[in-house]
């Protein structure tokens, strides 16, 4: 007989266990902070669907499955040689189960324009900037996943860009979950700070080796110092088996800009949190996204835009292909608090069903409380176009062809947004053969 | 080349077409004319492929084969071009883009290498000119925000591109400017090599001054109810349709 797994109960005796080991630390303002998210953690519990939020994302599958909380990391370079990104250049940083992996990474950006360390390291070596900023952005009084994160933030990456740098090469945080002997759990927590016209693309990618579950519950926060610039990629191409759930968390201050693409090429249950707050006036923010379940993959990405200082601009695109018995969601908050005068907030939200099976759930909410305001949003979800379908068709494109080229044209609205030129490629090479073999 | 019998075509419960007989032969150029909604499109459509009809009798030969049993892909590799009435808007696709593929589809179905970039290239440049189409207007994403002659002139550089043996032209005179229309029809019979065969379906006689027919049908109620040589079309530029009309109607 087994007995029923509480994960629950499982991450808060692993806490208490981690904080006897900590040797004095356990009194530094960072595990007090951690300590906090564990408390709200055990208050908060794990969402059911009754929760709003995760309405049509259900997490029951995720919480009764076994998972080694401290999985090993030794992954040599053979075991990555499937799944490389061809001709990516720049930083490289490779995340084994959450643990850096020096050996595996590359930094070529001088520390002058750019820290790049391990989220321990920096706690060691900045920690009155990382007390400041850890924990101040994402938020752990409401989200579970994320005050579990904050708990047990050890692992992943501290991003620093001083004031006035431009960072040419892009940062690419590769997270890979080896789940080739068993069921391993990890939680990456990353900071990236902008100092004043900082300039810096980031991309964080998902890989999973092996047949066994993973799961990933990842938190990234950003703050952004005014006039800065963020390119912030997020890269999913997981096995079926894979859970994740990550929250991105970015504080604008004055006329900073943020242009975050999201992609998920593959993934068991997926679910993505980007949230923005326009901390300051003349803000410019772009969320792009694109997913393409198949088989009985779901994929839910939620989005809120916090409107909260006058004349700011957020423009928003999804874009959705669902295959199979695949589902999807797509929730966009917006809100217009009463000081933001001046606000133009646009959303769309686009899908094609090309299967009879597959579920698309939207819902856009927007919540306006200035009067001076232009906000729109959109959504459609349809079938492939028969019509174009024809056209291609008759001009001798085999139907599957002329399938697959509709389906990248459809998708290339959101994958030439990354500005990396290997990801991109990557993405689109990814998505002709995803969309060429179903 | 072609040969259609008692081809019979309906969508849902409404019979379209009610027993079309054609051949077109070699080298040849039939114009079908008629009143709105007689069945001109769908006949077209019909033959390029669509699935949206049902086919409720008769038969459609190309070149000894049975064409009614061929997917669209494989009737343009046989050598069918449709240039559509109303071309569609494919966002993200541009002409170029889609032309490579096609034409290198039909290339592989009929046992040839594909194209290389070059001749590709070397090809588009040729065929360019004779349309007098803008490279700019092929690379744009396909019709989109495109006016009505440029989408016209898009379909029938198109054509040059794939070179068919049989061309059919929907109304591709329609939304020309004269200019337009002077090149577009002299593009296509630059096209007509005594093998090349048209269908060329229009309402204005004009065109059949620079595409001169062998044959001009007129396609009413879902049946060719007369065919004649070019001097038909000058007769309904002068006499509209009612006599054709009643005619037909009192035989009914
Ligand atoms: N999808 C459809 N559903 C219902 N009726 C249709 C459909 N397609 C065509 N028809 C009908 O079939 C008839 C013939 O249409 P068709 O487009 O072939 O006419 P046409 O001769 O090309 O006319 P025009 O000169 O206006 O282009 C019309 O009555 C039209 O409404
Ligand atoms: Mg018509």
């Amino acid at each position: 007989m087994t007995t029923p797994i509480d994960f629950k109960a499982q991450l808060i005796a692993e806490f208490q266990l981690n904080e006897t080991r900590l040797n004095g630390e356990s009194r530094s303002p960072l595990h007090q902070r951690r300590r906090l998210a564990l408390t709200r953690f055990e208050q908060l519990g794990f969402p059911t669907i009754k929760n709003e939020e995760w309405k049509y994302s259900n997490v029951k599958n995720l919480i009764s499955q076994p998972f080694s909380l401290t999985p090993p990391a030794s992954v040599t370079a053979e075991d990555l040689s499937s799944l490389q990104i061809p001709n990516l250049t720049g930083n490289i940083l490779y995340f084994i189960n959450g643990q850096f992996q020096p050996q595996l990474s590359t930094i070529v950006s001088p520390e002058s324009d750019v820290v790049i360390l391990p989220f321990a390291e920096a706690a060691k070596r900045f920690p009155e900037v990382v007390e400041t900023h850890f924990g101040a952005y994402a938020d752990d009084e409401k989200d579970a996943f994320t005050a579990l994160n904050t708990a047990f933030a050890q692992h992943g990456v501290f991003i620093s860009v001083p004031k006035g740098k431009v960072v040419e090469e892009p940062v690419v945080l590769r997270f890979i979950a080896d789940a080739r002997t068993e069921n391993v759990a990890v939680q990456p927590r990353n900071l990236i700070l902008l100092g004043e016209r900082a300039e810096i693309k980031v991309a964080e990618s998902f890989r999973t080796l092996g047949e066994f579950t993973s799961f990933t519950n990842i938190v990234t926060e950003a703050s952004l110092g005014e006039n800065s610039h963020l390119e912030y990629y997020k890269v999913q191409d997981e096995t079926e088996k894979a859970f994740h759930i990550g929250t991105t968390q970015i504080h604008h201050s004055q006329s900073s800009q943020s242009y975050g693409t999201t992609v998920t090429i593959n993934g068991g249950f997926v679910r993505n949190n980007l949230n923005l707050v326009m901390g300051g006036e003349n803000v410019e923010a772009h969320l792009y996204g694109l997913y393409l379940p198949n088989g009985r993959q779901h994929i839910d990405n939620h989005t809120l835009v916090d409107h909260a200082q006058p004349n700011s601009y957020s423009n928003e695109l999804y874009k959705g292909i669902l295959f199979d018995q695949s589902t999807g969601v797509f929730n966009g908050k917006i809100f217009v608090r009463e000081d933001a005068q001046k606000t133009n907030a646009y959303q769309s939200c686009k899908n094609v069903l090309a299967s009879g099976d597959a579920t698309m759930n939207t819902k856009p909410q927007l919540e306006i409380y200035a009067d001076d305001v232009k906000c729109s949003h959109g959504t459609t979800t349809g079938q492939m176009d028969e019509e174009a379908l024809f056209y291609l068709q008759s001009r001798g494109i085999p139907k599957d062809k002329a399938r697959a080229l509709l389906m990248l044209a459809f998708a290339e609205d959101v994958v030439e947004k990354i500005k990396i030129p290997a990801i991109q490629e990557y993405l689109e090479s990814a998505i002709t053969r995803k969309v060429g073999e179903i | 080349m072609l040969k259609i019998e008692n081809l019979q075509a309906s969508i849902g419960e409404k019979q379209i077409l009610k027993g079309i007989n054609l051949e077109v032969k070699p080298g040849e150029v039939h114009a079908i004319m008629g009143p709105n909604g007689s069945g001109k499109s769908t006949l077209a459509s019909v033959l390029a492929g669509r699935q949206d009809y049902e086919i409720t009798g008769g038969s459609v030969e190309f070149d000894g084969k049975d064409l009614l049993e061929m997917a669209p892909e494989e009737r343009a590799a046989e050598g069918i071009f449709l240039a559509f009435q109303y071309p569609v808007e494919i966002p993200g696709v541009s002409t170029t883009n889609f032309l490579k593929t096609a034409l290198n589809e039909i290339r592989k179905y009929q046992g040839q290498e594909p194209l290389d970039a070059v001749s590709f290239l070397k090809r588009m440049k040729e065929k360019m000119k004779l349309v007098n189409i803008d490279q700019s207007l092929l690379s744009r994403s396909l019709n989109e925000g495109f006016s009505g002659g440029e989408k016209k002139r898009n379909e029938v550089f198109q054509m040059a591109m794939l070179e068919p043996k049989l061309g059919i032209l929907d109304e591709t005179d329609s939304g020309l400017d004269i200019d337009a229309l002077r090149i577009v029809a002299e593009g296509v019979n630059t096209l007509r090599d005594g093998q090349r065969s048209f269908i060329v379906v229009t309402h204005y006689q004009r065109l059949l001054d620079y595409i001169v027919p062998d044959f001009v049908h007129v396609l009413y109620k879902g049946r060719i109810v007369k065919s004649g040589t070019k001097e038909l079309a000058l007769e309904l530029e002068e006499k509209g349709y009612d006599w054709i009309k009643a005619e037909v109607d009192e035989l009914v």
